[in-house]
């Protein structure tokens, strides 16, 4: 069964990290699935390309789980990479990944303080849309009489 | 796992070439990047080694166009080939929505396709897949080469379920998009059945 987000849903996340933007100075902060899929961005994205943002902070999550594994940790429940004027928080929330880009107006403590705090929302949030995903009515979903033809129709288009 | 963002009208889906070492699976993905309009894609991200070797992933997304008021887009993945390069392989198997198996057709390459076959089934269903249920293709290429098995014996040896087999050149192109649409409509097709 797909991963389904509603409008209600996507609204709340974003305003939960449109919040966390705020309070923790951040320039971008992003929603990511473990999987390597974006839930949600908000912030100065303008040319930051967050599809492959989202895909490699998975990869890179990944990876590091693994490496926890291998030295008897479940999973390392926060990442950092300092740069020299970005740097970047990912906090790792169960299936979920939450990403905070910052520059020299925000700190890495705050950042931390401020992911920490809204994290149990957006698990919450989270929780609710694998909630109604599971209970939705297959029959619904907009793809459900999808058409050979339609399908046929988006390789025509490229 | 296939995403479906109402706010936002898209469904993304993700699909991941499999396959030997140097079977193939960073040519395809080149291919249709280079062929594909600036508008349809992102950006191809190659994480490799200093020789152009895979070292953990190729990722590129692609838009296919709009169903029904949704943005298609599918999310192209590759897996490192080099046998030892296991753990990260297996990583990228989460969450797949639909496999593409890159067979080299050289003869000398016909034990490397078992084995990364074999590994395939044996890494889905670590992520609780079964390779007969998903959307699979299987792609014989390097068609053009001298030295290749005949395709219908590789077909014997490789097929699983009757699943799409399609030849193919990648370096110059033949038979990519034959394979992404086969595999892609597996996929559109098993969210109409789920």
């Amino acid at each position: 069964m797909p991963i389904l987000i509603r409008e209600q849903r996507y609204h709340h996340i974003k305003a939960l990290l449109a919040r966390l933007r705020l309070d923790a100075s951040a320039r971008v902060v992003v929603l990511v699935e473990k999987d390597g899929q974006q839930i949600a961005a908000h912030g100065e994205v303008g040319a930051l390309d967050t599809t492959s943002l989202a895909s490699l902070v998975a990869g890179n999550v990944a990876a590091t789980g693994g490496m926890a594994k291998l030295i008897g940790e479940k999973e390392f429940p926060t990442l950092s990479h300092e740069g020299d004027k970005e740097s970047i928080h990912i906090s790792v929330i169960g299936r979920i990944l939450l990403v905070v880009v910052f520059d020299q107006r925000s700190s890495l403590g705050l950042v931390k303080l401020r992911s920490k705090q809204v994290s149990q929302e957006l698990a919450a949030a989270f929780a609710e849309i694998e909630r109604e995903s599971a209970a939705s009515d297959k029959s619904s979903l907009p793809f459900s009489e999808i058409t050979d033809e339609e399908i046929d129709s988006l390789f025509v288009q490229n | 796992m296939t995403f479906i963002n109402y706010a936002s009208r898209e469904i993304n889906c993700k699909i991941v070439y499999y396959g030997p070492g140097l079977c193939g699976k960073t040519t395809n993905l080149q291919h249709i990047y280079d062929a594909t309009a600036p508008q349809a894609k992102g950006k191809l991200i190659s994480l490799a080694t200093e020789t152009d070797r895979t070292l953990f992933f190729d990722f590129m997304p692609l838009e296919l166009g709009t169903v029904r008021g949704f943005k298609t887009r599918f999310h192209l993945y590759t897996v490192p080939g080099q046998v030892f390069y296991e753990a990260s392989r297996k990583l990228i198997l989460k969450g797949v929505d639909g496999v593409v198996f890159v067979a080299d057709s050289q003869e000398e390459r016909m034990d490397a396709n078992i084995e990364s076959l074999y590994n395939l089934e044996e890494n889905l269903r670590a992520h609780g897949y079964d390779l007969l249920k998903i959307p699979y293709v299987l792609q014989l290429n390097k068609r053009d080469l001298p030295n290749v098995i005949p395709s219908e014996d590789l077909a014997v040896e490789l097929q699983k379920k009757g699943e799409p087999v399609v030849e193919a050149v990648a370096s110059t192109g033949v038979g990519v998009f034959d394979t992404l649409k086969a595999v892609a409509k597996q996929v559109l097709t098993e969210l109409r059945k789920s």
